[in-house]
């Protein structure tokens, strides 16, 4: 079959990049192994755990799910992109704050996909919160202190620390 | 997965073609939730890939209050359910958008695609059935039109011929007074495969029922369109003993088996249960519509 590489333009975490990759590299593999964006991890690979969430056009996706071919002009958001030079981004504060995390290896995909909820609902439920992450699976941690955590971080966004 | 040909379709026509040349070793790509897992798992070995996204006529959602609603074969589940006049009208095919895995799935996987994927469990079939939906068929032949419960042949079969690609599915605008309702079964709250689905629809007149769609997922080889349960209701008031008639109809149009998720005897009991339920809500609903 065809071997020769695909040329992909995208926007990643606010940054024009173009990468070279195989048609049947998912873009988390372009990712981790082309680009070396390592924060994303790798889970299940098969579309249920979520560690792989990224942030494509304003949609949290399973980059697992995505053919990194398919991310032709699209801006991604990937946990590298999160934090600034100044500091983490009040969710990942409020991750440490909440002690949220463990092994860590499913929170860049938690991260992500709350902060995705926080930017379309400031404030939503515990019940929202749960519902929403449910693509997110956590299995050291426990989600109680996720949900905490999401909730404390939409406070401190919101001013009501 | 191995090495595999990527098409990026920009008309129904190039995608036709670009199918056809490969026959069965070619498969269209929407939003690749169901097809990249497969290609992975060496469930399906193809040669190409050929992606919708790109075509126009698959990317539309449009909805009309008396044409009805035309959904692209590729658009994305979260477009359904967040177009707040097409959820107004199709409650029945919202509820299911809104539960086929987690909001990334929903993000990027097709209500096209899930119909294509034909499983057994695919949530947004008996929802689709309920809401009397028609797939529109394009291929090297031409066009043509198929109710979505003639369109599941086997588990994971259609009557997708090769060269052919779902372009649209199509639903009729709602009549007065019409509610719909798709409710399944699993053992938690979300991210699940449904060990039953039933999907309901009415058309109230005060408390008459003047038709009544029901379908079912999980009990057989496709989704089943229980056509006689919802006879049953038709010209009948909305009582609870009507109801329960047409339960045990559904119960008697399902060929369920027997695995992991359920027994065929538990699934039997489910049809009942979730039949009564989302009939009781789709009777709320066009009762307020």
């Amino acid at each position: 079959m065809a071997s020769e590489k695909t040329h992909v333009r995208t926007t990643l975490n606010g940054e024009a990049t173009e990468y070279l990759c195989e048609t049947n590299q998912s873009l988390l593999e372009v990712l981790r192994d082309v680009l070396l964006l390592t924060g994303t991890k790798e889970g299940c690979n098969d579309g249920n755990c979520g560690a792989c969430t990224v942030n494509m056009d304003g949609r949290i996706v399973d980059s697992c799910l995505v053919l990194g071919v398919e991310a032709e002009g699209a801006e991604i958001l990937t946990i590298e992109g999160v934090a600034t030079p100044e500091g983490l981004h009040p969710i990942q504060q409020a991750f440490l704050e909440n002690a949220a995390l463990q092994c860590g290896i499913c929170t860049p995909g938690f991260i992500i996909a709350s902060k995705a909820l926080l930017e379309k609902e400031p404030n939503p439920s515990e019940a929202r919160i749960r519902h929403w992450l449910a693509g997110n699976l956590c299995r050291c941690t426990g989600y109680d202190k996720i949900v905490k955590a999401v909730v404390a971080a939409a406070n401190t966004i919101g001013g009501k620390k | 997965m191995r090495p595999i040909e990527y098409v990026a379709a920009k008309t129904v026509q190039e995608a036709v073609t670009s199918l056809a040349e490969k026959g069965d070793a070619a498969r269209p790509l929407a939003g690749g939730t169901d097809i990249i897992v497969q290609l992975r798992g060496g469930r399906r070995q193809l040669d190409r890939l050929v992606d919708m996204k790109a075509i126009p006529e698959l990317n539309e959602l449009t909805y009309n209050a008396s044409s009805g609603l035309r959904i692209g074969a590729a658009v994305p589940c979260y477009r359904v359910y967040g177009n707040a006049e097409v959820a107004g009208a199709y409650p029945g095919l919202i509820d299911a958008a809104s539960l086929v895995g987690g909001i990334q799935i929903q993000g990027r996987g097709s209500i096209g695609g899930n119909l294509c994927n034909a499983a057994p469990s695919g949530d947004t079939i008996p929802a689709l059935i309920a809401h009397s939906a028609v797939a529109e068929i394009t291929g090297p032949g031409g066009s043509r039109e198929v109710p979505v419960e003639d369109f599941c042949t086997a588990p994971g079969r259609t009557v997708i011929q090769s060269g052919e690609i779902l372009v649209a599915i199509r639903i009729p605008a709602p009549a007065a007074h019409f509610g719909a309702c798709y409710m399944r079964f699993i053992p938690r709250n979300e991210m699940d495969i449904a060990v039953v689905g039933v999907g309901a629809s009415v058309v109230m007149d005060g408390n008459k029922v003047t038709a009544c769609r029901i379908a079912l997922a999980s009990v057989a080889p496709t989704p089943v369109y229980a056509a006689a349960a919802g006879a049953v209701l038709a010209g009948k008031e909305a009582t609870e003993e009507n109801i329960n008639a047409v339960a045990e109809v559904a119960q008697s149009a399902a060929t369920p088996i027997s695995d992991m998720r359920g027994t065929a005897e538990y699934r039997t009991h489910l049809i009942g249960v979730l039949t009564r339920r989302a009939l009781q809500s789709a009777i709320q609903r066009a009762k307020g519509a």
